[in-house]
């Protein structure tokens, strides 16, 4: 079954009218709310600027490296993970009461918001389609380990799946484990092996010398 | 509600489908929808939750097929007609044809960094903790037509308090516009057996964020 981005996708390409019509109708409530004065299209197109260059997983991959890298850090995360990530002054402003969960050998942790969209936006940035699409939210809380099969991650059947699902506004990032073969390295060169979806839980952190 | 939006534990979505370098948006315009959602968040005209429940009343078949920003656009569409902030003719005209209502403050390009900063959903505890971690408890067997955040398969179950998040915003009275009404938050744990059915994999443990309205003790 099509995913919700495909569907926009079927829309581009068989549907050009229903684009042309969404495309209008989003032109049409811009040019209404700047009319009367409530949104500046400025700070519309700064807004977006901060989505697309500012506000991503790169912000989670350098709180997961020094996590890695400094264990008083860690122990801070895990107590109290607002508290340690709003003490990277140079992390977007922190959500009100974040969650870091650790990937263990005994127990691997899953995100997923079957409700809505819920993620970490100031860690993660804007979620993946799919997060937000219907397969994975109907399924994470059932099926993980078919899930997780979709992304090419298959676990130890003993290893416990704990799933976290983002019912209110508590926020969950995930502190995969930390790859072998990475002793001494900087918090650099490790953030580079923390891939978005390692801090959501449907990927493991890359191996020394692995691509995304 | 008992919505389509609440979709854990369906069957028939089929496999998940990551996109290789996915772009942040996929077309201009959901950009800026985006933007102007967090603008209109900023500028108080409605709460996550009143865009939410809006969304959640989406015609079945709309939610099920629109994109993700389109059903953004048409929640905003709906919070704005029905708080008063634009009328069905200005949508449909595409322009302004009366003042504005006033705002609680503007997102404008100065204020960018500050306004997408998340607020605080903490408020001062309105009665004392009645569950700490480690107390078995039991969702309330609920079906609110209006918008709730206890989701289907987590309704009537076994599950152990496993933190408790301090006393925050309730979304199923803000929604309807009856105030913060603050209530504790708990993250609460099942196993899969409970929620699913014995021969559910014994290895998976689920948990959600329950506020303490929805909890009885057991």
């Amino acid at each position: 079954m099509a995913s919700s981005h495909d569907n926009d996708h079927e829309q581009h390409n068989h549907h050009g009218s229903e684009l042309s019509e969404t495309q209008l109708r989003v032109r049409a409530l811009e040019t209404v709310l700047t009319e009367k004065g409530y949104i500046e299209p400025a700070a519309i197109d700064a807004i977006i600027e901060a989505y697309e260059t500012k506000i991503g997983p790169r912000n989670g991959a350098a709180v997961i490296a020094r996590a890695w890298a400094d264990p008083a850090f860690k122990k801070a995360l895990l107590d109290n993970a607002t508290n340690a990530v709003a003490s990277m002054g140079y992390v977007s402003g922190v959500s009100d009461y974040l969650v870091a969960v650790e990937n263990t050998q005994k127990r691997h942790n899953m995100i997923v918001c079957t409700l809505c969209s819920c993620y970490p936006w100031e860690l993660l940035g804007l979620p993946p389609t799919w997060y937000k699409s219907a397969p994975y939210r109907s399924r994470a809380v059932k099926d993980p380990r078919g899930v997780l099969a979709d992304f090419g991650v298959t676990l130890p059947k003993d290893t416990e799946i704990r799933v976290w699902d983002s019912t209110a506004e508590t926020r969950f990032i995930v502190l995969p484990m930390r790859p072998a073969g990475t002793e001494g390295w900087s918090t650099e060169q490790l953030a580079d092996l923390v891939t978005r979806n390692s801090m959501i839980g449907t990927g493991l952190a890359l191996n020394p010398g692995e691509k995304a | 509600m008992d919505g389509v939006h609440d979709m854990g534990g369906m069957d028939g979505f089929g496999k998940v489908e990551p996109e290789q370098n996915e772009p942040v948006f996929h077309a201009p315009w959901e950009g800026r929808v985006l933007a102007m959602v967090r603008s209109m968040g900023y500028a108080g005209a409605y709460s996550a939750d009143h865009a939410r429940f809006a969304r959640e009343r989406l015609p079945p078949t709309t939610y099920l097929t629109a994109s993700y920003y389109q059903r953004w656009q048409l929640g905003m569409e709906m919070c704005l007609l029905e708080r008063g902030y634009v009328t069905a003719e200005e949508l449909t005209t595409g322009h302004a044809l009366q003042p504005g209502k006033s705002l609680k403050r503007k997102l404008t390009s100065e204020v960018v960094s500050a306004g997408l900063a998340r607020p605080s959903f903490h408020r001062q505890q309105q009665a004392p903790q009645r569950f700490k971690p480690g107390d078995r408890v039991r969702t309330k067997n609920i079906h609110p037509i209006t918008h709730t955040r206890l989701p289907r398969y987590a309704r009537d179950k076994l599950g152990v308090v496993e933190i408790c998040h301090g006393c925050q915003v309730y979304p199923d009275s803000v929604a309807v516009d009856s105030g913060d009404n603050p209530q504790w938050l708990y993250t609460v744990v099942f196993t899969s057996q409970e929620l699913w059915g014995p021969d559910a994999d014994p290895t998976i443990t689920v948990t959600i964020d329950a506020f303490e309205t929805y909890l009885d003790p057991a």
